[in-house]
């Protein structure tokens, strides 16, 4: 087990609990290694019926004809749903807490924007016949130039996949969520160096254990009970209810025990089609990914491309930092306008720079909706905000852990988006992280505090 | 073949709670007939043990022991709203809120068992072990069935509580990015130990030597299974995962199962040395900050940083391939 080093922040740290602090056996871990915890796909029912999708095989393409007679003719096919069974089409993960546009379509119309998006669901008897009906869907497609790269999307020439009028999310009338502090080219201007380098990264799966998925059940009075494996039971309830045109009151979402989500099982995909299904068949209807819709189509974690650009003095304070991050979105919004900001909110990293200037930007492409993942907006800042640090401190051929001390931010500092740092914690995490591998930190490191103001002391 | 050794260090921060605020989660408290408290909830647990944890929570608060809390969980019907699980929030927002409702349900929990006992319930203390007993003079005590038993059927009293942790939502200011995107932050700092096989362009990663702030470990051991799997799932990302081999041109080589999506195995997995630091947030349940995404983060550029210290070769692009190390070892 780690190791608690209570040495640190001895006077700000409360003592005497009973039950805090103590390590309790989770509650659920024998129902784990027995096999007796109880997830949604564990629960029988008489007459279930099985809803799969036909999907999109091209990136970028107007639909001119679907043709679905075949599939109806599939033994155990009970119905075929297109976009005109769904009563409000178009929605937006945010749209309850005021965040649009509703950009994105349960079922396609006219039009799709990635290989895997949703077409026609098939609901059948068995998960074979609903496979089977799903594969019959004969779909005619005018292709249209897709755009697959984040940066060529912002290009004027770029075709123009949204219906918005722009391949990235406007921010209150700008490109992209931005940060502004201090006065950045000054800084550059006065810096002893500048140093330039570009990251990325390619998209990634959550890679839960249970694949996403729900069994929705109609009641005898009328209302749809919904097992879910979602993360988030109101947030389905409520954008369920709103894409159903159904009063709230109308559903009850039951889960609470989920096979892995790290942020993948929020995006309420499953749960609006399931429910339709069940309205149209009164039956029960399970809508579960395969492994490889899991991995195909389900969002992954945004590819991004980061540039970072700082001005440093030759005693290693960064005096100016300039980022531009490109966040692929994908065919559609989701989570993503949301995480972009949340990218901004997090520079320039845990470091305290007087002049700091950020834009990150949300783009639209053909490719799979990336969405909410585990360090959502986070995860590849820190990797490219630390990589940058290395090689800065190798340049100038600084200690490493010494450079993020000197740069390292400490409680009343202000940060770039203006809020006074508190609670603070780095300086102490990397001295005591040096002390754990015998990395030999000069005295005056080892005297640094995250609660002592900058400039006084070290 | 050469095997080339290298250590790399990184650090980071981590915001508790959902970006800008405005998530807001609830909690209910009741007690049963014979004294056990039902802590009604519609958050859910992910694995990350969030239902023990807040059980913790509302054991420490009651001051009853934990064997009589029961955590019911994610039914909109039976629980009060929750804006869910994501975005290290679970202990924090839910945390919060089945404290401030365990406070609630102890003061008249407090107040039933002084009417019983007749005396000031000002002057009564919990033990941790299931009994209310008088301060100074622990012979004069009752237990928890006793006080539920009484409330239910002599007093006429329900022993509730209701919590709800808001912070409320903010704006960002659209020229300057001015906000307030966090309720905390943790932090880490990883070292990384890899291993550059130069003829194979395999990384192995030796050790990883990890130290956490984390506000208050809860639960040591969760929290360590939390900061141990969340730095695996950092090798993960740093050596191993991608969807799109050859991103961004086609998806026709996409991964669809575990044979072709690689994870790292038992084999594969680090020595870990981890140790937590503590910096109680002034606003968190017993000052616990959010950790569950921080600890894949600061594994990854530390294995990048470790994998130039090895052999010269600066990687720009996750994930670290074997083909990205030999084309980087080529162009040295």
């Amino acid at each position: 087990m780690a190791r608690i080093d209570n040495e640190y922040f001895k006077d700000e740290r409360e003592s005497g609990f009973k039950v805090i602090g103590t390590p309790v056996q989770r509650s659920d871990a024998l129902g784990h290694v027995t096999g007796r915890t109880e997830f949604f796909e564990d629960r029988n029912f008489s007459n279930l019926a099985h809803l799969k999708i036909h999907r999109s095989t091209r990136h970028h393409a107007l639909i001119d004809d679907v043709d679905y007679s075949e599939a109806l003719r599939v033994p155990g096919v009970l119905r075929v749903i297109t976009y005109k069974d769904v009563p409000e089409n178009w929605y937006g993960v945010l749209r309850l807490i005021g965040i649009g546009p509703d950009d994105e379509p349960v079922l396609a119309e006219d039009r799709v924007l990635y290989v895997g998006e949703p077409i026609v669901a098939v609901v059948a008897t068995s998960e074979a016949a609903a496979l089977e009906g799903a594969s019959k869907v004969k779909v005619s497609y005018t292709e249209l130039p897709a755009v697959l790269d984040v940066e060529e999307a912002m290009t004027p020439d770029a075709p123009v996949i949204k219906r918005a009028g722009t391949n990235y999310f406007v921010y209150e009338g700008h490109h992209a969520r931005r940060i502004r502090f201090g006065d950045v080219d000054a800084g550059f201007a006065e810096a002893d160096h500048i140093f330039e380098w570009r990251y990325s990264s390619a998209p990634i799966e959550h890679a839960p254990t249970e694949t996403t998925g729900c069994i929705v059940v109609p009641q005898a009075g009328g209302r749809l009970l919904i097992h879910s494996n979602t993360q988030a039971a109101f947030f389905t309830l409520d954008n369920t209810a709103l894409t159903l045109k159904r009063p709230f009151t109308d559903l009850q979402v039951k889960g609470g025990t989920v096979g892995g989500g790290f942020g993948g099982k929020v995006d309420v995909m499953v749960e609006p089609l399931a429910c339709i299904a069940a309205t149209l068949t009164n039956r029960p209807v399970k809508f579960v990914y395969t492994r490889e819709e899991e991995m195909q189509v389900s969002s992954p974690r945004a590819a991004e491309r980061i540039y970072i650009k700082d001005g440093v003095m030759n005693d290693g304070r960064i005096i100016a930092r300039k980022i531009m991050l490109y966040v692929d979105a994908g065919a559609y919004a989701r989570h993503s306008p949301y995480g972009a900001t949340k990218a901004a909110a997090h520079m320039p990293g845990p470091y305290t720079i007087p002049n700091v200037y950020v834009d990150c930007h949300c783009v639209y492409t053909n490719r799979t909706p990336s969405s909410a993942m585990r360090g959502f907006g986070v995860t590849i800042a820190d990797f490219a905000i630390e990589s940058q640090m290395d090689q800065i401190a190798r340049a100038l051929d600084i200690d490493p852990l010494q450079f993020r001390l000197r740069n390292a931010y400490r409680d009343g500092d202000m940060k770039a988006h203006r809020k006074v740092a508190s609670g603070t914690a780095l300086i102490e995490v990397i001295q005591r992280a040096a002390a754990l591998v015998g990395h030999e930190l000069p005295p005056e490191y080892q005297a640094m505090s995250s609660t002592t103001p900058r400039g006084a002391g070290a | 073949m050469t095997l080339r050794y290298g250590r790399g260090y990184a650090s980071v921060n981590y915001p508790t709670g959902m970006n800008l605020g405005g998530d807001p989660s609830q909690a209910l408290i009741h007690a049963t007939t014979m004294g056990g408290f039902v802590v009604s909830l519609s958050s859910v647990d992910l694995g990350q043990g969030l239902k023990t944890v807040v059980a913790q929570c509302a054991a420490e608060t009651l001051g009853m022991p934990m064997e009589q809390i029961i955590i019911d969980t994610a039914d909109t019907d039976t629980g009060p709203h929750c804006m869910g699980t994501f975005a290290s929030r679970g202990t924090h927002r839910v945390g919060n809120a089945v404290i401030m409702a365990a406070r609630e349900a102890r003061e008249v929990m407090l107040q039933v068992a002084a009417d019983e006992l007749e005396v000031d319930a000002g002057d009564l203390e919990t033990d941790g072990s299931g009994y209310v007993l008088l301060k100074g003079s622990p012979a004069t005590k009752i237990h928890i069935s006793d006080i539920a038993l009484a409330a239910h059927f002599k007093q006429g009293k329900s022993i509730a509580g209701r919590g709800m942790f808001l912070k409320e939502r903010s704006y960002p200011v659209p020229e300057t990015g001015e906000m307030d995107p966090d309720s905390c932050q943790a932090h880490a700092c990883t070292v990384a130990e890899v291993e550059v096989d130069d003829e194979t362009g395999v990384v192995t990663v030796l050790s990883l030597h990890n130290t956490y702030e984390i506000g208050r470990a809860l639960n040591p051991a969760m929290a360590t299974q939390q900061v141990e799997g969340g730095a695996w799932m950092g090798v993960s990302h740093a050596i191993f995962e991608s969807t799109e081999p050859y991103y961004p041109l086609s998806r026709a080589h996409g991964p669809v199962d575990f044979s072709e999506y690689l994870m790292p195995g038992p084999a594969e997995i680090p020595v870990q040395t981890s140790v937590i630091l503590e910096r109680p947030a002034s606003n968190g349940p017993f000052g616990a900050k959010g950790i569950g995404e921080m600890t894949a983060n600061a594994p990854i550029p530390a294995i990048a940083n470790a994998i130039f210290d090895a052999c010269g070769v600066r990687l720009t692009t996750m994930p670290f391939t074997p083909e990205s190390v030999l084309r980087g070892l080529d162009a040295l």
